[in-house]
């Protein structure tokens, strides 16, 4: 068998470097531990802004998300033992907002309440969301069993409602439940459907679920639940009329997110000067926790680039000595006939075997540290296939870099000095 | 006599001057001379006299500062590095005083690296090498190092590298000048068959018994030709 030439000139590389096993390990630890770095804190960067840019897309990067905000002066006026303070989003703000924006695919009312409720003989307290159909399209969840909401149920005043599947469990309800009737406060409702909760899907964990949750037509809690509420802590009073907790917002484009943004601000200050409410454009906070990363990676990156350019200096160095060791080596090739580009490939091979075996030892050693990092602080990694081939990337580039001037000065040898060379 | 037809090498007027600060240094001073198919060359003199300047550039390993060297009819004078690497790959078996072999590769590799060089595939390279380690007496050791070998047999091996490529001329630089009476008259015998066989051979050296083998001694003194005797 005839092996092709680059074959033949790397076993030879190889070969010369086991002469020197101790050397060329020595040699090789620099560029282990700066891949190796390169690999951990890839992987410890992108588990971290993972978990962030995860929940942020959750929220959908079209999406515009519209919050009642209980203004500071009422915190202060409720001092008094008993006031209702009336604040946040109004009805009649998700009607002018979903008519004046051309630009608004879908838009989603959410009302909150906490009620008590009651399946057979298992009692728990529910947060229960009156909301359209349209929340179901806006965050789409998995359905377990039966249906979500329809139109037909909110125009109706139906008593109907969705449960999460934790909320499900909790109450004992299986996919049998369908049908039956859970008490909500004080009235009855007819389960139609049971979706995976949010929780629930996130890592593809089953976590305790803290949300426990039951959807209603918004129309329905109106109606039932009215839109205030009291609350009894250390024997005062808080009551609160809120309309609406949440107006969820999809616009058609990324690129219209921002003015349509700007604009229902405009139109919301107009409404509510005393600033009962929070915006938020989940594509801001996207674009920035992916600078946030960014800035992350380059730090981490510098620190890296540096630990490998250490690494690379370290081969340099010896890959230099060897060349003066050899210097008789040198001449004898070139005398018998070796062209200077063929000392050069000769030396280089040796540097980029020890940088690329160097290299797949640190991937493996960097590999092997956010597992220990994952275990002892309970910090999500994440080894992408990059945070493995651009290492690998690395390493041969800096076999070469490195690599370039020892064997151009191999190639540079006089084989008449050479071989008078002691 | 040679006719004009089987000169190989051919020195016409050539000088070598090395510049040391403010004086020159003429190394060969306007030399001619040429060189038969089939010669056996022994060129001698004091060290500064220009045999290895000579013998450098005969090897193709320097070149004349003025002057015409024509290799196989060829204007080597002149040439670029990479050009000159070639014709010393195919033209030129080279052996030296300090042997000058490998150090961490086999006799077998050492032997082979020329044809490495040439390209040559790795099953007719070791079919090359054995047969000439056979051919120096070798053939037991091809898988040792030269460190393990003694001084004729590393020269043994150095002879059969410089025979791998087949060469036109084989430039023997003091080829026994690190090598005891005995096994340097060993080598010697071995040159001596080998230019009985058809191979051109130059040897510096500086002891008249090891220039008594070759068939013309060329006595040089301050870069210039002072004698050519022929036997």
């Amino acid at each position: 068998m005839q092996e092709p030439k680059i074959i033949r000139n790397i076993r030879i590389g190889i070969e010369n470097l086991l002469l020197h096993k101790m050397r060329s390990f020595l040699t090789m630890l620099g560029v282990v531990f700066g891949v190796g770095s390169v690999v951990a804190m890839l992987a410890v960067g992108e588990g971290a802004s993972l978990e962030a840019l995860e929940q942020i897309r959750k929220l959908g990067s079209t999406n515009i998300i519209i919050s009642s905000q209980k203004p500071v002066e009422d915190d202060a006026a409720g001092t008094q033992r008993v006031r209702m303070s009336i604040y946040g989003l109004k009805y009649l703000d998700y009607a002018r907002i979903n008519e004046s924006f051309s630009d608004i695919e879908k838009i989603a009312p959410v009302k909150l309440l906490r009620q008590e409720s009651r399946l057979g003989t298992r009692q728990l307290e529910l947060r229960v969301v009156g909301t359209t159909p349209e929340w179901f399209e806006l965050v789409p969840r998995e359905i377990v069993a039966g249906r979500v909401l329809a139109a037909r149920d909110n125009s109706a005043y139906a008593p109907v409602a969705v449960l999460t599947e934790h909320g499900a469990r909790r109450l004992l309800a299986t996919r049998h439940s369908i049908g039956q009737t859970v008490r909500i406060g004080s009235d009855n409702f007819e389960v139609i459907g049971i979706i995976k909760s949010e929780a629930g899907q996130a890592q593809g964990m089953q976590v305790p679920d803290q949300h426990i949750d039951a959807y209603i037509p918004l129309n329905t809690a109106r109606e039932y639940f009215g839109d205030t509420f009291t609350q009894i802590s250390d024997g005062s009073f808080t009551r609160e009329m809120v309309e609406l907790h949440q107006i969820i917002a999809q616009v058609n484009d990324t690129d219209n997110v921002r003015a349509t943004a700007e604009g229902i601000e405009r139109m919301l200050e107009l409404f509510h000067p005393r600033g009962d409410y929070s915006l938020s454009v989940p594509l801001a906070l996207l674009e920035q926790a992916e600078a946030t990363k960014r800035t992350f990676n380059i730090v981490l990156g510098s620190i890296a680039g540096i630990s490998l350019l250490v690494g690379g200096i370290g081969i340099m160095n010896i890959m230099l000595a060897s060349v003066t060791e050899r210097t008789r080596e040198i001449g004898v090739r070139r005398a018998i006939g070796a062209k200077r580009k063929q000392i050069i490939v000769q030396f280089l091979i040796e540097t980029v075997v020890l940088s690329t075996f160097g290299g797949f030892i640190g991937i493996i050693v960097g590999i092997s540290i956010p597992q220990v990092i994952t275990y002892i602080f309970e910090m999500p990694t994440v080894i992408t296939s990059l945070s493995i081939i651009l290492p690998l990337i690395i390493s041969v580039g800096i076999g070469i870099v490195f690599g370039i001037y020892p064997a151009a000065n191999a190639a540079k040898v006089d084989p008449i000095i050479a071989l008078r060379h002691e | 006599m040679a006719t004009e037809n089987n000169t190989i090498a051919a020195f016409s007027d050539i000088y070598k001057i090395y510049e040391m600060g403010t004086h020159q240094v003429k190394a060969l001073n306007g030399v001619s001379v040429s060189f038969h198919q089939g010669d056996f060359w022994a060129i001698m003199g004091p060290s500064g006299s220009g045999k290895s300047t000579m013998m450098n550039i005969l090897g193709c390993l320097d070149r004349p500062t003025a002057g015409k060297y024509l290799l196989k009819h060829e204007d080597v004078s002149q040439m670029e590095d990479d050009p000159l690497s070639d014709v010393r790959l195919k033209y030129l078996g080279f052996i030296f005083q300090s042997f000058n072999l490998i150090a961490q590769l086999t006799v077998q590799r050492n032997i082979e690296l020329p044809l490495y060089y040439l390209g040559w595939d790795g099953d007719k390279s070791a079919e090359r090498a054995i047969e000439l380690a056979e051919k120096v007496g070798l053939s037991k050791h091809l898988d040792h190092r030269p460190t393990q070998l003694s001084g004729g047999q590393m020269q043994r091996v150095a002879v059969a590298r410089a025979l791998a490529n087949n060469p036109q001329i084989i430039l023997a630089d003091e080829p026994t000048g690190n090598l005891d009476s005995v096994t340097g008259k060993q080598i010697m015998e071995m040159l001596r068959i080998l230019n009985e066989e058809g191979k051109t051979i130059i040897m510096v050296t500086h002891e008249p018994h090891i220039a008594a083998y070759a068939r013309k001694r060329m006595h040089m003194q301050d870069g210039l030709i002072t004698k050519i005797e022929e036997s």
